[in-house]
């Protein structure tokens, strides 16, 4: 599946579910079948189209949670409790159920190794799904990138990819990664326990001298509140690239 | 492609209105998201000021001052993003293109906005001028928000929203069309969402 995704015009591709991941209590990653798949860029999202009976259709956007480099096409969906499209997609597909969607899209929120280091990765919620195809992508790939990983939630159930990152940081000396939960913590926990504030980023974070690389991808409010943080901290703006996750607007 | 039904997908409805003021595969929001690349810019009144600059060189200035004193108009209208988000009724207050392109608009068949953050995006000026686009810097009544593009933001209601550059600090004149940050990025370069132009080749 490795392959570049040229620019030129979107097509429309089928897939079929093969298998369903429950990630936790409200996000659920589909693994698709695509006969022909052209491969995508670490970063980059579909368009998932619905279709219902009567002919109406939905269309809404998901980040690929799988790697250039991996064999199948995966997406990860949180459920939206107002959302029309998500929660069909994490409720009701079942393995086998067609899945229409339009990709892949974006060519600025992607990584990729010779876009130069240290690599900066942070995740509010739902937003790891991009920068666990990054993580994905540079462990699958052999990159020696050294990378931080900063992922914020509320609380250990809602931490999607939790043992699959925590391998990764096990078997790599190079990819540290740091939890931080703002709302409740279990016994024992060692991570951080609150939103991400100047002082965590200033431990977590490269120095700006580092120039990283930084996608930041999660919820409007998240994404605003740490990338102010960052350029105080010094940090170079055009080296920050954002992805604004979770419903639509705040 | 012959569409494959989802399996027991209903989805919502859409009112007769609302049917008639989406362009396609585009939904209604009451809220307002936000859509952007790269963090927030926060440039100080102080330091903003706005320019039209011809192919030539030649180029006219506004500080904001200057910006506050030229003539203001109300705009309600629908806004569509490219993300798939419309919202109906949203109200502006700015000045009109053709206010601020008057005697350069001979100097070029299409512009590019230019603004801090280093965002671009290009449009033909048949398309700005004629009462269409404005730079407004009010937003329901308020001062517009840096997050949603303040102190002034391009508006082009009749093309998807991402033509509507946040943080706008000038049109820059060109012979010919250039493609802008986000079409440089596989985004259409004209961007009707009634012909639903949204990506390259579309």
């Amino acid at each position: 599946m490795a392959g570049t995704a040229l620019p030129g015009r979107l097509k429309w591709w089928s897939g079929d579910v093969t298998q369903i991941v429950r990630e936790t209590p409200t996000a659920s990653s589909l693994i698709l079948n695509v006969p022909g798949w052209l491969g995508h860029r670490a970063g980059q999202h579909v368009d998932v189209r619905l279709t219902a009976e009567d002919g109406y259709q939905a269309v809404r956007s998901y980040s690929i949670a799988s790697a250039p480099a991996d064999e199948q096409l995966m997406l990860t969906i949180e459920r939206l409790d107002d959302g029309e499209v998500s929660p069909y997609l994490v409720d009701d597909v079942r393995p086998g159920d067609p899945l229409e969607f339009l990709g892949p899209i974006g060519g600025y929120f992607v990584w990729e190794e010779e876009m130069g280091g240290p690599l900066l990765l942070i995740a509010g919620g739902s937003g790891v799904v991009p920068l666990r195809a990054m993580a994905r992508q540079r462990a699958l790939t052999g990159s020696d990138v050294p990378t931080r990983f900063l992922y914020s939630a509320r609380t250990a159930d809602a931490l999607i990819y939790r043992s699959e990152l925590n391998a990764l940081a096990a078997s790599d000396t190079h990819f540290q990664l740091v939890y931080t939960l703002t709302r409740s913590q279990p016994p024992g926990w060692t991570g951080y326990a609150r939103r991400v504030d100047a002082d965590m980023l200033r431990e977590v974070a490269w120095s700006p001298e580092d120039n990283p690389a930084i996608y930041l991808c999660g919820p409007t409010p998240f994404v605003e509140a740490v990338s102010e943080q960052l350029v105080a901290l010094g940090h170079n703006p055009t080296r920050i690239r954002i992805e604004r996750f979770g419903p639509t607007g705040v | 492609m012959t569409n494959i039904i989802s399996r027991g997908f209903r989805g919502r409805r859409q009112s007769p209105e609302e049917a008639r003021r989406l362009p396609p595969g585009q939904y209604l929001t009451e809220r307002f998201p936000v859509l952007s690349a790269g963090p927030t810019p926060h440039t100080p009144l102080t330091a903003w000021d706005f320019s039209v600059v011809a192919p030539n060189g030649r180029s006219k200035q506004w500080n904001w001052q200057e910006f506050q004193t030229l003539p203001r108009e109300t705009i309600t209208t629908d806004i569509h993003c490219v993300t798939r988000w419309s919202k109906f009724d949203t109200v502006w207050e700015g000045v009109s293109l053709d206010t601020l392109l008057a005697g350069f608009v001979e100097d070029g068949q299409f512009i590019m906005a230019f603004c801090d953050g280093g965002y671009t995006t290009n449009l033909p000026i048949a398309d700005v001028i004629g009462g269409k686009t404005w730079i407004a810097d009010t937003y329901d009544g308020q001062p517009l928000e840096a997050e949603h593009g303040g102190p002034a933001r391009l508006l082009v209601p009749h093309l998807y929203f991402w033509k509507s550059a946040k943080w706008v600090r000038g049109l820059r004149l060109l012979t010919r069309d250039e493609p802008g940050f986000w079409e440089n990025y596989g985004y259409h370069m004209y961007g009707d969402p009634w012909r639903e132009q949204r990506y390259q080749g579309d």
